[in-house]
């Protein structure tokens, strides 16, 4: 077993007893970058130079014992929608080709003061819009597990990051599923905290009151640690909660007897593959035999939650997205005349297909007289949502189902179809509009492809997710299971 | 004018937009000073729209709306929310500004003012908040320029909307309006007034309809307006040009126009047909909210005496008439000057005539503000003592505070106009002397037996008898004289 296996916990205890260097675990990671990276492709920047000396750094600080936290020296991968000061940012996009932040995202800053490695900016889905990591302004990203197939989006270069050994933990962001569905397509574990959990100070805004950033690990161990890092109160986000953090570690361990666990009879969607609902259907009863009572319970109002998204979400996005007119940095197109060709040619050819097609979505939902039919009319919808929660957790203490229901599609097999590649999304976008949080686990393999238990949880209960997530984790083996990329390796 | 305003009536409303006074910007920690800082010194990631950047609200420009608000009569909602208003430009970093649709602060309220003595009362429909944009710098003609620089150290400048109700009914009406509404926002110390810089601005909605009719006419918009005169002039100028149209038949176009003041006309900038659509939407990058009803009753225990409520105690403590009273309570420093002459001992009327007179008429030559002058309270107060006392005549009085309105320190002049008011000629000085000796006989006789205090009493009585205008070193020699 190499260093670019392991997890946050083990590799923080062997920092710790000086076992190994920050320095030589980070050129584990980066020689297995420098092995698969041109075959996952997903890394949009490599920051080679910055980890080495973060590392030496954390070398340091292990050396002197002093302020050694869970994420000292531990190599990491952020999703290129993440700020980091002076390193290239672009949001999967070409209209912010060379844009190079002056300021760091929170998240980054808390990463950075617990002595966290940089590896380099993930791959995405331009402005985190996709399922799929085709709509990348640069490249698609292979999945680990099969490279014709897609890893899933939009973090799509973060989980195969993690899924290959190009990174031993990275952050993404979900705004209607892109940390959990290509958690599930990759194999590893993925969470989508609570909205507000934590900051969206630095992120690069899709759809400002979905957004939230999270953990992609191996296993749900080091999603506790990691998201005990970077969550909490931030002055800069007004949105963030003010609520304290709990040690998440500390409930872990506590299991599921006598927990009451909802299966909503709405996400086993049409469409969803047998072999993917069989696992799902192993894992409840999995739970089950660990002393959880399970009881179908209803949320009636699933099938809108697409629809609703797809009006709240584009919205959002086409005025995010207005800053981007070449004016002060990124893209900038050439030869315009006047100043309205200049917005016009610099759009035309800095956004992707699928970013016009969302601006262009969210523009007419906004519109004058098409405001209440669509915007404010979604907005209701989303309330009947979070009403829905509300009363399925007066019954059950969390939720259970699939995180897609597919398995990893082949690359190109949803390219020319929006609506299909839109309902990837199907059962985890009611998550993002519930204003509750989720975590996807590995539960198996369907047709040698990993599947995705999804376990949702109330309004801040990360700790009760991350608790139930660590009860299945325990008692299977499905999250030691290694890509081909990874495990050829060993 | 007449004529006009018996066929039509003029209907104006206007919206005026005051920087808030704070130091720091609405959303982020910059500094407010965009006048002289170098081109954008003042900004950072969230004034200048970067990636990821979020707004975080400035408590103190909240606090300044809702004062406002209270000032002008508006209520307060327990609820209110920020909302993005989307267009394109390049002085807008975020493509949206950070402004308020249909939740603002504060609606429902209104302004009482006067023209020449007669009440007037305009309903104000809101005051709401939000974002300054960046300020464009054509290099040439905004046509020919072939390139544009931005400064964004304006960028996000807390800017407060104050929307009148269409309730004015000529120019007349609306100049007195912001003038009212300006003393107003000084007197609360949330704005400092500045119209020529643009820290005070207003566009005005003027349109006509037949008199008698209670539909509105069409509606055009009036900018570019940077001072009171402007505003009058654009207005009246309005009414005449939409006479015109409609009296050779024509229709009005819905549409914006600027007010060129050199040339003394409005030029048509864009027409209304094509309505630029805002897609105004609930700002989700901050939450709604709370105006709590404990802060609100807090901000308007912290209000000052108003304008309306400082005259009318003018006129009830001082006997001024109504209209002296308007005019000194038209800002904050004139009443401040006023009061505190009237503290030092000035008489009322008296200091209230100068200040409106001669004072007003050199600072608006110099288009300066009374607190910007030299001259302060005291200076005038002892002026007028001087005039009081008879030693200073009108024309002398004149002369003086000139002098001392001119001089970059009043107190020479000031001093001058004190000796010149002396009396000094031996002739006149004689018969006091004559007086004090033959009223004080001991003293006489003591300074004769050689006691020189004796001869600083029998000046002071003759300074006492003159009521301090004799000059005392003729006093000390014609004393010497005559006793010996």
């Amino acid at each position: 077993m190499k260093l670019f296996h392991r997890t946050i916990r083990d590799l923080h205890q062997m920092l710790r007893d000086r076992e190994i260097s920050s320095v030589e675990l980070t050129q584990s990671v980066l020689d297995q970058i420098q092995a698969v990276g041109d075959r996952t492709k997903a890394y949009l920047l490599v920051t080679k130079e910055l980890a080495l000396r973060q590392a030496h750094a954390a070398d340091e600080r292990l050396r002197s014992k002093r302020d050694v936290r869970p994420m000292t020296g531990i190599p990491i991968a952020l999703k290129d929608v993440l700020c980091v000061k002076e390193v290239a940012s672009t949001a999967g996009s070409k209209i912010l080709k060379g844009f190079t932040p002056p300021y760091s995202a929170t998240v980054v800053e808390r990463l950075e003061a617990e002595g966290a490695v940089f590896l380099g900016k993930t791959n995405c889905d331009e402005f985190a819009m996709g399922s799929s990591n085709e709509n990348s302004g640069y490249w698609p990203v292979h999945n680990p597990w099969g490279l014709d197939r897609v890893p899933g989006g939009s973090s799509g270069g973060s989980a195969a990051a993690v899924a290959s050994g190009e990174a031993i933990a990275a952050l993404g962001s979900d705004t209607g599923g892109s940390i959990r569905q290509p958690a599930a397509l990759t194999g590893i574990v993925g969470l989508k905290p609570t909205y507000g959990r934590v900051s969206r100070y630095g992120l690069i805004a899709f759809a400002s009151s979905l957004d939230q950033i999270g953990p992609m690990t191996r296993d749900v161990v080091d999603s506790a640690l990691l998201l005990q890092a970077i969550a909490g109160h931030d002055p800069r986000d007004s949105t963030s909660s003010p609520k304290p953090v709990p040690d998440y570690l500390a409930t872990l361990g506590d299991g599921v007897k006598g927990m009451r666990l909802g299966v909503p009879k709405e996400y086993f969607v049409a469409g969803m593959e047998p072999a993917v609902e069989q696992s799902i259907r192993d894992a409840i009863r999995l739970l089950e035999q660990q002393g959880a009572s399970i009881e179908e319970v209803s949320l009636p109002h699933s099938d809108v939650a697409l629809p609703a998204y797809y009006i709240i979400a584009p919205a959002e996005a086409s005025s995010n997205l207005a800053r981007y007119d070449g004016v002060r940095y990124g893209y900038q197109a050439e030869g315009a005349r006047n100043l309205i060709e200049e917005y016009m040619l610099t759009r035309q050819q800095g956004f992707g297909a699928e970013v016009k097609r969302r601006i262009m979505l969210g523009t007419y939902a906004l519109s004058s007289g098409y405001y209440d039919a669509y915007y404010l009319q979604a907005q209701k919808v989303r309330t009947l949502i979070i009403d829905d929660f509300k009363r399925a957790f007066t019954k059950v203490d969390a939720l259970l189902g699939a995180t897609s229901p597919t398995v990893a599609f082949p690359l190109g097999a949803k390219t020319q179809d929006p609506v299909a590649m839109y309902l990837n999304d199907i059962i985890t976008i009611p998550a993002n509009l519930g204003n509750v949080c989720a975590i996807s686990v590995p539960c198996g393999l369907a047709d040698g492809l990993p599947v995705g238990l999804q376990v949702i949880a109330p309004g801040f209960r990360e700790d009760l997710a991350l608790r139930i997530a660590f009860a299945f984790e325990a008692a299977t083996e499905f999250h030691k299971a290694q890509s081909p990329l990874m495990g050829a390796a060993a | 004018m007449s004529a006009i305003a018996t066929k039509y009536e003029v209907v104006v409303g206007l919206e005026v937009h005051a920087q808030v006074l704070t130091q720091s910007k609405m959303f982020c920690g910059c500094s407010t000073d965009y006048l002289t800082a170098p081109p954008n010194a003042n900004t950072c990631p969230v004034c200048l729209g970067l990636p990821g950047s979020l707004p975080v609200i400035n408590r103190r420009a909240v606090e300044a709306t809702i004062r406002t608000a209270l000032a002008l009569n508006c209520e307060i909602p327990e609820f209110s929310k920020f909302d993005r208003k989307n267009y394109f430009y390049p002085d807008l970093p975020k493509g949206y500004q950070i402004s308020q649709y249909d939740l603002p602060f504060s609606r429902r309220g209104h302004l009482d003012f006067d023209v020449r003595g007669a009440p007037c009362r305009c309903g104000i429909t809101r005051v709401h908040l939000e974002e300054d944009t960046g300020k464009l710098l054509h290099e040439g003609a905004i046509h020919e320029a072939q390139s544009s620089l931005v400064n964004f150290n304006r960028s996000g400048v807390p800017l407060m909307e104050i929307v009148s109700e269409p309730d004015l009914r000529s120019a007349d009406e609306a100049r007195e309006y912001v003038m009212r509404l300006r003393a107003i926002l000084q007197y609360i110390g949330v704005n400092n007034g500045d119209m020529e810089s643009g820290q005070l601005r207003c566009d005005a909605n003027v349109s006509l309809r037949p008199a008698g009719s209670s539909e509105l006419g069409t509606k055009v918009e009036v900018k570019n307006m940077n001072s009171f005169r402007a505003i009058h002039r654009a207005i009246e100028y309005e009414v005449v040009r939409q006479t015109e149209v409609l009296d050779s038949g024509g229709r009005l176009t819905q549409e914006t126009r600027g007010w060129n003041d050199a040339r003394g006309l409005t030029v048509s900038q864009r027409t209304k047909e094509f309505a630029e659509d805002y897609r105004y939407f609930p700002e989700p990058d901050l939450p709604p909210l709370d105006v709590s009803r404990h802060w609100v009753e807090e901000i308007r225990a912290g209000l000052p005496e108003l304008p309306a409520a400082r005259r009318e105690r003018f006129v009830a403590a001082y006997g001024l008439t109504p209209y002296d009273a308007s005019l000194l309570t038209s800002t904050r420093p004139m009443a401040e000057f006023f009061e505190e002459t009237v503290r030092l001992g000035g008489p009322a009327k008296a200091s209230a005539n100068w200040i409106l007179g001669d004072f007003s008429r050199l600072l608006n030559a110099d288009h300066k503000e009374i607190q910007e002058s030299s001259i302060k309270p005291t200076h005038l107060q002892q002026l007028l003592h001087l005039v009081e006392t008879g030693g200073l005549s009108g024309k002398m009085a004149k002369q003086t505070f000139d002098a001392m309105y001119h001089a970059p320190d009043p107190a020479p002049a000031l001093a001058e106009a004190k000796g010149s008011s002396q009396i000094s000629g031996d002739a006149e000085l004689a018969g006091l002397v004559d007086q004090v000796i033959a009223e004080n006989a001991k003293s006489v006789a003591d300074f004769k037996a050689g006691k020189e205090q004796a001869l600083k009493f029998l000046i002071g009585q003759a300074m006492k008898l003159s009521r301090g205008r004799a000059n005392p070193q003729r006093l000390d020699a014609l004393l010497r004289e005559k006793i010996v």
